[in-house]
């Protein structure tokens, strides 16, 4: 039963359609994975009988005939996603025991298409983090540890707990939500790939907002082209979402043809940060090497303004959440912690609902948008988002793709004490670009570092061009053939 | 500009987020910390150049103005912390 861990979910997709396995079996071995792996503390709540159950149906519907792009294969959903009945905490205090009486959009499209839920996985708190450090539920362990080393390391973040459930093979695949890098960096840490589309392509309705026109669901997955099928499952266009892309759902698995040719890929002088380690800088240029192979064009490009995208980050994510997050009141869900009167009871309820990380945001943001700062601070940070979007846009003419790395570090110690909150900050320098700007990026498993730690390489693509990072990212894990596997895995 | 001790405290009030004396100062300097880093956008030149207010280029779509959904108050109050008659219940506002 052991083996059915290993199999990738394009693997398992097709030996459950030929019912050489059945999704009972499937999920009762990942049931049994994930009690193996519960130090790693990837899920914040299980729901093996919602499991069982889910597998039942799409067994049936598979004996039927009917079976659905993620039939009976078993995910871990970021507790980020509201689940009809299931507690929803977005890694807070404040929404300890919240349970929905509703669905998120991208996560009913999973269960439509016969997906199977595992349970909740553990993440930043309100996704605000780059270790899953942050979470009311306690920090998450990366199953991968450095060679010769038992120190456990923070598995990225804010999709902390979903990467390091797929990499222990505690779920066949996982949902991630990313704002500034919160899909990408979590599996460049965890040796998995980890897909952020263009914003707008899966609906936010249902996903607890942190910064709303950064937010974007996307899968986290073993290879590429689990990355493919998983999208094709979560995307698509949703009344429901203001922003949602109004646009048919390619097939975006079709686009794995291997063949990158004559395509022209872009490296962005601008990502050689100073004190970037050695490793990551020869990863890069392997990377170019590889797509050259392949018979790609290697162009240098310039995006002058990336300097300035974390700043700027920094401004617009905590402006938009101190807005979002106004909602927690103790009045209508959640923790209330009461008081003489109703301002009391909101800021005791705040006081004790919010994590530090997430009371310094909500400030920071009060701050940038209060009388007299308004136009020092956020809307100078939205004109230059606007020129960080013209750099990609004037890199367009001059190439198809950039590849660059994903993180500036490999997997760092959860005991690594980051009091600095900039410093933290700068794990997402090479992924909050493409963030601000709305595109697709993928972070792809493409070596290790000298203590053996998985790091990643990056794919960038211009709106709406997931099949052209799809079918690049493809290339680059063939090219790369990562077989590194993780300390700690389930078995 | 530094953020005083004062200033944090007036954030945090128009935050509604309780913050004890005590903690005021680690605050503000966490909080001058990152003020004085997003700072150097000063740098950049964006003399006529229009805020961005979305990632993607799209118009926001009109509906019809029609009742789509609803008629389930249990539901709606279900996580309410205090609830009662299908209203939410909080401290008294007015004497």
């Amino acid at each position: 039963m052991s083996d059915m861990l290993t199999l990738t979910l394009a693997e398992a997709r097709d030996k459950l359609r030929a019912k050489e396995i059945t999704a009972v079996e499937l999920t009762d071995a990942y049931l049994n994975a994930m009690e193996q792996t519960r130090d790693l503390n990837c899920y914040i709540t299980e729901t093996p009988e919602k499991a069982r159950a889910m597998a039942k149906a799409s067994d049936e519907r598979i004996a039927a005939g009917k079976a659905g792009a993620m039939e009976g294969l078993p995910i871990g959903m970021k507790d980020l996603f509201c689940t009809n009945g299931v507690q929803s905490t977005a890694g807070s205090h404040i929404l300890e025991g919240f349970t929905p009486t509703y669905e998120s959009t991208v996560s009913q499209n999973l269960w439509d298409a016969g997906a199977v839920m595992l349970g909740k996985t553990n993440l930043d708190e309100f996704a605000m983090g780059s270790s899953n450090l942050t979470s009311y539920y306690g920090g998450v362990k990366n199953p991968y540890t450095k060679a010769g080393s038992n120190q456990s390391l923070v598995p990225g973040g804010s999709s902390g707990g979903s990467a390091a459930a797929v990499a222990a093979h505690a779920a066949i695949a996982a949902t991630g939500t990313d704002t500034g890098g919160s899909i990408r960096q979590p599996a460049a840490f965890a040796g998995l790939v980890g897909f952020k589309p263009t914003y707008g392509r899966c609906s936010r309705w249902g996903i607890v907002a942190f910064a709303s026109s950064l937010d974007q669901a996307g899968p986290m997955t073993r290879t590429v082209r689990d990355s493919a099928i998983m999208l094709g499952a979560m995307a698509g266009f949703d009344a429901k979402d203001s922003t949602s892309l109004d646009v048919a759902v390619p097939d975006f698995e079709a686009a794995l043809t291997g063949d990158i040719r004559g395509m022209k890929i872009g490296i962005p002088k601008e990502y050689r940060v100073e004190n970037m380690p050695a490793d990551i800088e020869a990863l890069w240029k392997q990377g170019i090497e590889w797509m050259k192979d392949a018979g790609a064009e290697v162009v240098d490009v310039t995006l002058p303004h990336t300097k300035y995208a974390l700043p700027t980050y920094y401004i617009v994510a905590p402006a938009e959440a101190s807005s979002n997050l106004a909602r927690y009141d103790g009045v209508r869900f959640g923790l209330r912690v009461e008081g003489k009167d109703l301002n009391e009871m909101y800021e005791n309820t705040r006081a004790a609902g919010f994590g530090a990380e997430v009371r310094r945001r909500v400030l920071i943001g009060t701050y940038v948008l209060s009388a007299g700062y308004y136009d020092a601070y956020y809307l100078k940070a939205q004109k230059v988002r606007t020129k960080i979007a013209q750099d990609f846009k004037n890199a367009w003419g001059q190439c198809d793709l950039l590849l660059t790395p994903t993180t500036p570090s490999a997997a760092f110690a959860m005991d690594e004490k980051i009091d600095d909150p900039v410093a933290m900050y700068l794990n997402d320098v090479f992924t909050v670009p493409a963030s601000l700007a709305g595109l697709p990026g993928i972070s792809v498993p493409a070596g290790v570092d000298k203590d053996g730690l998985p790091l990643g390489l990056q794919l960038i693509g211009p709106a709406m061009g997931e099949e052209a990072v799809l079918r690049a990212a493809g290339v680059l894990e063939t090219a790369a053939g990562f077989s590194a596997k993780p300390a700690l895995m389930a078995a | 500009m530094a953020l005083d001790k004062q200033t944090v405290a007036k954030v945090a009030h128009l935050a509604r987020i309780r913050v004890e004396e005590d903690e005021l100062e680690t605050l503000a300097g966490e909080m001058n910390s990152i003020i004085g880093w997003v700072e150097q956008l000063g740098e950049v030149d964006t003399d006529g150049v229009e805020p961005m207010t979305s990632a993607v280029d799209l118009k926001l779509r009109l509906r019809e103005d029609a009742i789509t959904d609803g008629d389930y108050p249990d539901r709606v109050l279900k996580n309410g912390p205090s609830t009662e008659m299908h209203f939410y219940v909080v401290p008294k506002v007015v004497e």
